[in-house]
């Protein structure tokens, strides 16, 4: 890399910019003094949390801020092309042509009143005929099956990851000098996303793309990038070549991201989660010095000074003082913490809090006006297909699957938000009645639940306070003396000042939010809580910190816990035991240590392999499972993943229900195949593309 | 498309039907017996009973709905207690010009309004947009009598380039009718534009924020192509809604600006019949206002799945 790097000018060159955003008569610096190269048919990964500065950098390249946001200082060039200098017609001539955008959410990326093909090939100039069997060929090269169909197609007639081939062609279309990729595949399913990392990759290598790879998921950077640039608070601390960055860190905030993530196979008892103390300060606040001192482990006097960017040798760059201390290993920000509870031993299961057993919730779909007067039995989506297990006091089981497997009806359907077809729940030792009509106070009180969306889970005009006294005095009868002594409790019980009571959600950030969202769970010391999805939408920092939360207070109750999540790596991390659902049904059952050694269902292997794994050395070998998951309306017997399994037999798994299997470990399997046959083949391919795992 | 055509076809006949009922049974529970009223107080009581036999008041109250029902769908819509005139014809006559005067005003108004609303949408709280929204907002709350006079005075008596009363002779085409037109209907645009702009500039507002439109920007497409191709294409859908339904109202809802304009439209013939008590002719206005609703809902709704692919690809 670096040998050519030398012989050719960069195609991107950012020097020293600046860019800022006018708030009334004041402005603030977005991005501060950051200067990036990016050179002929390599892929830079540009990665940062929220407020990093990632996204205004990324505009301001492409001269597409919006009217609030300025450029202060620098200069951007493209192909020797001075950007800032163009005007706003001039700029049109380079968009889409020398610098095209794959953006983020591919649904409200397309216009929704224009077919596809009209999208693709609009700014091409070609005449009708061609334009079209121009479009085909353009869906063709992102290996869309049906070309013709997907053509003629609206967006909404088509799948998200489809849309996204779309949105790629079409930036593709025009082979541009520049591709900037901004965070493509964040709101997609996992197995999704592999299949557009794998489109990306193989396209960028095909075509000699120079790209722009902008995201804030390593493992996505390890897998694409040949350079990361990482960007803190609006400033670039540190760039280098991946292997390296990801073997030697040499920035405090770079060692303390690889170590908020956890990593496949890594789980609680075997390492603790180290999250960033503090957070990154807001735009309006500079704080003297180096601007991630407030939060560095290792800051020391001279940190009060501001650090140049050190040059450590010409491929390296690092804003941090002490660096030099970091490459020897001197000192480190990244102490392995203790694992959170006792050393490694197999879990011992208490009293069961919750039993499921065949619980079912179809719901029906809409009939015509024929088929209910006919009285013909109406088609129903069986997003919970008798599921049955248990979990127990202190346990945490994690349910994975893509998205419409139907983990969160199930979860619904515990908490009585929605009515259940069939089966039987117990909560303790009594039947829990479907709905919420049928439960008392003391049923809703061990029940409780902790939401993805921090925002919508918390009324915005009440104060946290009085979000938190609530289930104090509606559930558990306190008075409101009580219940605000209560509250204060609460929130020093997951880390957060007392003096938040009088705040309103608005004033909060999200994985603060989260937190009271989690307290508020707590109030009531619920048997069993419920998370769906509660680090998804926080920053990976910031989840760190949520999940070492959950899992402490967990502990402290000796409630019962189930944790939803599509993110196996996460899920690994905290789970005690892990159901993996397909289409309303478990398709894997075990203990979380055991979860990614083989055999495993095929299904958990193609989600497995579908993770991008933190490490730019490893040889992934991802495994397609073709279309998205179809809506489970009409599956009569048989295995349900039959249509999209890897290891399909044959006719039995579309006509026998396949047996649950135990292996050696205790863990159950849902599948036709014999366990040592599927033991077998899978760790020869794991051997086969073994690649250094460690960190 | 289909299916949800006929579906919204079935509503409408359900929606008519239903409106019949009430008002007919409207008209059957208010005071006053037809007969009294068509002969007067001094008749004898055989001849109010043999004048209730000839219309059939004394029948079954559901066989008398069925015939009255089976007689409008048929066009015999009976006659007027006060002109004692047959009523299909004149009501004919009275729609036909409140037509005319719809057509003209939506004309006018629909393209005047959605480029004022484009402007005033592509520059939010800029000074074309405010100078548009306070014009569009204090025309609007000027009552049609006052806008109505304004207009006569200026272009009937200042300019004299257009005839101040409109009552439009019986039998003349629509052209010779359309100078007569023309001041109404400006007072009528007056009225809709600030809701239609308001519509658009608001709907052009919300479509900037998309983020198709940057992935257009991006493309490299002129900016004119991204407004015209990619935002006002679905800017205008709430608005193309607004304009459907502003039809039924167009209809019979144009009381005052026919009494200032002396316009022999179907609200002033509404006014009249309320003033006579005339039943029958009550009941035949109230149907077509009635049906020009449930059409211009059915256009609306038709419109907006034609132009919304999301609808019509279901």
């Amino acid at each position: 890399m670096a040998a050519f790097r030398e012989h050719k000018n960069p195609i991107l060159n950012v020097e020293h910019l600046t860019a800022a955003y006018r708030q009334g008569n004041d402005s603030h610096d977005a991005v501060r003094d950051v200067s990036l190269k990016v050179y002929p048919g390599e892929t830079l990964g540009l990665v940062g949390e929220s407020g990093s500065g990632k996204t205004t950098l990324l505009l301001a390249i492409m001269r597409y801020l919006p009217p609030a946001g300025f450029l202060r200082a620098g200069t951007i060039e493209l192909d020797g092309q001075d950007l800032c200098s163009l005007s706003d017609s001039e700029i049109r001539q380079v968009w889409g042509k020398q610098i095209a955008l794959v953006p983020q959410d591919p649904q409200s990326s397309l216009n929704p009143s224009m077919r596809v093909g009209d999208q693709l090939t609009e700014a091409l100039d070609l005449a009708q005929t061609s334009a079209k069997s121009r479009a085909i060929e353009l869906l063709e090269a992102v290996h869309i099956k049906d070309p013709e169909r997907v053509a003629d197609s609206y967006p909404h007639q088509i799948s998200g990851g489809m849309q996204q081939r779309v949105l790629i062609a079409m930036a593709l279309s025009t082979d541009p000098a520049l591709l900037v990729l901004d965070e493509p595949t964040t709101n997609l399913d996992v197995t999704t996303q592999a299949e557009i990392l794998e489109l990306i990759r193989e396209q960028v290598r095909a075509r000699g793309t120079t790209a722009l790879y902008v995201t804030h998921n390593l493992g996505v950077v390890a897998k694409l990038c040949d350079r990361v640039a990482v960007m803190y608070a609006g400033e670039l601390v540190e760039s280098a070549d991946t292997v390296r960055l990801y073997r030697t860190p040499l920035h405090p905030y770079t060692q303390g991201l690889l170590d908020s993530v956890p990593i496949i196979g890594e789980t609680k008892s075997s390492v603790r989660l180290r999250a960033i103390q503090g957070q990154i300060p807001p735009i309006d606040e500079h704080p003297p010095g180096c601007i991630f001192a407030p939060r560095c482990p290792i800051a020391i006097d001279i940190c009060m000074e501001q650090p140049p960017l050190y040059v450590v040798d010409s491929g390296r760059r690092t804003q941090c003082h002490r660096w030099e201390t970091l490459q020897t290993g001197e000192v480190s920000a990244r102490q392995m913490s203790p694992a959170i509870s006792q050393p490694a031993q197999k879990h011992v299961a208490g009293a069961p809090v919750i039993t499921l057993e065949s619980l079912k919730v179809h719901f029906p779909l809409k009939r015509s006006l024929r088929e209910t007067i006919s009285r013909s039995p109406a088609e129903v989506v069986k997003a919970v297909d008798g599921v049955s297990g248990e979990v127990s006091r202190g346990d945490t089981l994690g349910l994975v699957g893509e998205s419409g497997s139907g983990k969160t009806t199930l979860a619904r359907a515990v908490m009585g938000l929605v009515d259940t077809t069939g089966g039987d729940m117990t909560l303790i030792s009594a039947a829990l009645p479907s709905g919420l009509p049928g439960r008392d106070l003391d049923t809703l009180r061990s029940l409780q639940m902790v939401f993805q969306d921090p925002d919508g889970a918390l009324n915005p005009y009440l104060t946290i306070g009085e979000s938190l006294r609530r289930p104090f005095i509606s559930l558990l009868g306190l008075s409101r003396f009580q219940a605000d002594a209560e509250a204060k409790k609460l929130l020093s019980a997951v880390h957060l000042p007392e003096n938040f009571t009088r705040r309103l959600p608005d004033q909060l950030s999200g994985g603060e939010k989260q937190r009271v969202a989690i307290a508020r769970a707590f109030a009531t010391n619920p048997d069993l809580l419920i998370c769906d999805e509660p680090v998804s939408s926080l920053d990976v920092s910031v989840q760190a910190s949520i999940l070492n939360l959950l899992n402490q207070l967990k502990v402290a109750n000796q409630s019962g816990m189930i944790f939803i999540s599509h993110d196996l790596a996460v899920v690994g991390y905290l789970a005690d035991r892990i159901a993996v659902m397909y289409s309303g049904k478990l398709m894997e059952v075990g203990d979380s240590e055991d979860l990614f050694e083989p055999p495993y269902h095929p299904y958990t292997e193609a989600l497995i392999s579908a993770i991008p794994q933190m490490d730019p050395e490893a040889e992934q070998e991802h495994i397609p499972l073709g279309e998205t998951l179809q809506s489970p309306s009409t599956t009569p017997g048989g295995c349900p993943f039959h249509s999209r399994c890897p290891r399909f037999l044959g006719n039995i798994c579309i006509q026998v229900t396949p047996p649950w299997k135990a292996t050696s470990t205790g863990k159950r399997i849902y599948c036709h195949i014999p366990l040592d046959e599927l033991g077998y083949s899978q760790t020869r391919r794991l051997d086969l593309h073994h690649g250094s795992q460690d960190r | 498309m289909t299916k949800y055509v006929i579906r919204r076809l079935a509503f409408l006949t359900i929606t008519l039907l239903f409106t019949s009922l009430i008002i007919f049974m409207i008209t059957q529970y208010l005071p006053g017996d037809p007969c009294r009223i068509i002969l007067g107080r001094e008749v004898g009581e055989a001849a109010l009973e043999s004048c209730r036999i000839e219309l059939g008041l004394n029948d079954p109250i559901p066989l008398q709905y069925l015939n009255w029902l089976k007689n409008f769908v048929t066009g015999d819509w009976g006659t007027s207690f006060s002109t004692k005139t047959v009523i299909f014809p004149l009501v004919m006559d009275r729609l036909r010009n409140s037509l005319w005067l719809a057509f003209i005003s939506l004309a006018i108004a629909v393209p005047i309004s959605i480029a004022l609303g484009v402007v005033a949408g592509l520059n939010e709280n800029k000074l074309s947009d405010s100078l548009i929204n306070v014009t569009g907002l204090s025309v609007v709350g000027l009552p049609a009598f006052v806008t109505g006079v304004v207009l006569i005075q200026i272009f009937s008596f200042n300019l004299n380039l257009l005839p101040a009363n409109s009552s439009i002779p019986p039998g003349s085409t629509f052209f010779e009718a359309l100078p007569m037109l023309i001041l109404p209907a400006l007072t009528i645009t007056l009225i809709l534009l600030a809701y239609i702009t308001r519509m658009t500039r608001a709907g052009v507002i919300e479509e900037l924020k998309k983020s198709y439109v940057r992935t257009a920007d991006l493309k490299g497409l002129p900016r004119r192509v991204v407004i015209v191709k990619h935002v006002l294409r679905n800017a205008l859908l709430p608005t193309v809604t607004v304009i459907a339904l502003s039809f039924g109202w167009l209809i019979s809802g144009l009381v005052i600006v026919e009494n200032v304009f002396n316009y022999p439209g179907l609200g002033r013939l509404m006014v009249f019949a309320i003033d006579r008590r005339d039943l029958p002719l009550m009941q035949a206005i109230a149907m077509i206002t009635v049906f020009a609703f449930a059409l211009a809902n059915l256009t609306a709704d038709l419109l907006y799945a034609y132009l919304n692919p999301r609808i019509r690809y279901q």
